[in-house]
């Protein structure tokens, strides 16, 4: 379980350097529980590289990052049990369909009666009628949906979105802030990049501005 | 709003099997890798063949040796493959961020190799009977016996290896570079072995080979197990 009254997200003097590059420089951050943030800064002043910081897909460097008040690298699987992040990369399995995409989810997360779960998911999603075809042939608005529902499968208790608007139709942009003002509603704390400030401003109270991987003012 | 139950942490054997049946199933719905492997094989069984010309006492003698010098390279094809579907839209990632045990990746890979290379080994048997005029001199289960032995022995650290070269730029060149000098021990048994399989095994010498094979899988399928998480992680 997450640490009571612990802040969702704190950064401890954080870096990360690929190479010679600092791509996250001494970045020191809390998020208090319940409250949604907006990350945004210019391409590559950090934001990505920041979400996957946080979703434990990397290693910080230097410094700590806490994750509902668990060490996100000491204690890494109860931290992925509680995050969901939505990336550029889809993690979908071309050559599956969009039902066993969220199957094979849904069994590595013991969740019982996948294939039912899944079949809900992409209802939400709006992709029943082509949850039997293989990934291989959507479109990249359709791929994004079906990585918003891979997302909505673990109930996350941390939402990582990053660039959850890019190639989604009007409709899909619509849908997308409904389901994020769902999520918050049921009591998951979202952190969203976008360039899309105006709506990303809508769905959070709190905003980080990065610039080559440092908090400025915005 | 519907949402799933929340996710409870699972086994290493159901998380295994879950990853497993993913990859069967992809190979199924595609047969890519299969096709090429077989392919592979006998397109290397026939070039020994050509390339020695009608001296079929040499080919008989050396059937062994081809057949599994076949089933080798084209587990490069396989291994290869088999990390190249998890790095198509960062798949490793999402399986990693699941989370799935990271012990589980390995065994799911190194099991699903090992049959893909086993059903290669049965496959391409017959067509090597065939072009290099051998037979089974003692019994077939001791050969079903070498071959699954020596395809685990190239699946757990073929499994290690395509995951290392699976971010590199040259790793096409990379996995066969890391992995041919470290199976040596076991490809020289599992030939050894077939060898008497086919010529007869006067001196009782396949328990030998078969002991060899098996100490082989024991370490490098613990090497691998203890050793992934740390591979795969960040």
């Amino acid at each position: 379980m997450p640490a009571p009254s612990a802040p969702a997200l704190a950064l401890h003097d954080v870096s990360k350097r690929y190479g010679r590059r600092w791509a996250v420089a001494r970045l020191t951050y809390a998020l208090p529980a319940g409250r949604s943030l907006l990350l945004t800064g210019h391409n590559g002043s950090g934001k990505t590289t920041l979400l996957r910081l946080v979703a434990t897909a990397l290693s910080p460097t230097a410094g700590r990052v806490e994750v509902l008040g668990r060490d996100a690298v000491a204690d890494r699987d109860a931290v992925r049990r509680d995050v969901a992040l939505l990336s550029h990369a889809s993690f979908l399995y071309e050559d599956l369909t969009a039902l066993q995409n969220l199957t094979v989810l849904a069994r590595l997360l013991g969740i019982p009666s996948p294939e039912d779960a899944a079949s809900a998911l992409l209802t939400r999603v709006g992709l029943t009628r082509r949850s039997d075809s293989p990934v291989r042939g959507f479109s990249a608005g359709m791929r994004k949906r079906l990585a918003i529902a891979r997302l909505l499968m673990k109930t996350p208790a941390l939402a990582l979105l990053d660039e959850p608007f890019g190639e989604l139709d009007p409709q899909g942009i619509h849908d997308m802030e409904g389901i994020i003002a769902e999520l918050k509603a049921g009591g998951t704390t979202v952190i969203l990049a976008t360039h899309l400030i105006e709506q990303g401003m809508s769905l959070c109270e709190e905003r980080l501005h990065l610039q080559d991987g440092r908090a400025v003012a915005a | 709003m519907s949402t799933p139950p929340r996710p409870r942490p699972v086994g290493l054997i159901t998380a295994t099997v879950a990853l497993l049946r993913k990859d069967l199933l992809i190979e199924w719905r595609t047969r890519a890798r299969l096709n090429a492997i077989i392919f592979f094989a006998l397109a290397t069984l026939l070039m020994f063949s050509f390339a020695l010309g009608p001296d079929t006492k040499l080919l008989e003698k050396n059937a062994g040796g081809y057949y599994w010098l076949a089933i080798l390279f084209a587990s490069v094809l396989s291994l290869g493959e088999s990390f190249r579907v998890e790095s198509e839209n960062a798949c490793l990632d999402g399986v990693r961020l699941a989370p799935a045990d990271a012990r589980a990746i390995f065994l799911s890979k190194a099991v699903g190799n090992t049959l893909l290379l086993t059903a290669l080994g049965a496959l391409i048997f017959p067509v090597m009977v065939a072009l290099y005029g051998v037979h089974i001199a003692t019994s077939a289960a001791d050969l079903g016996l070498i071959l699954l032995l020596g395809c685990l022995a190239l699946s757990a650290p073929g499994t290690v290896y395509a995951a290392i070269s699976s971010n590199a730029r040259a790793r096409d060149v990379l996995l066969p570079l890391l992995l041919f000098p470290l199976v040596i021990p076991a490809l020289l048994s599992a030939t050894k072995a077939t060898t008497l399989v086919l010529q007869g095994d006067p001196m009782n010498q396949l328990g030998s080979w078969l002991g060899l094979l098996s100490g082989f899988n024991l370490i490098y399928w613990g090497v691998g197990f203890v050793l992934f998480p740390r591979i795969i992680e960040d």
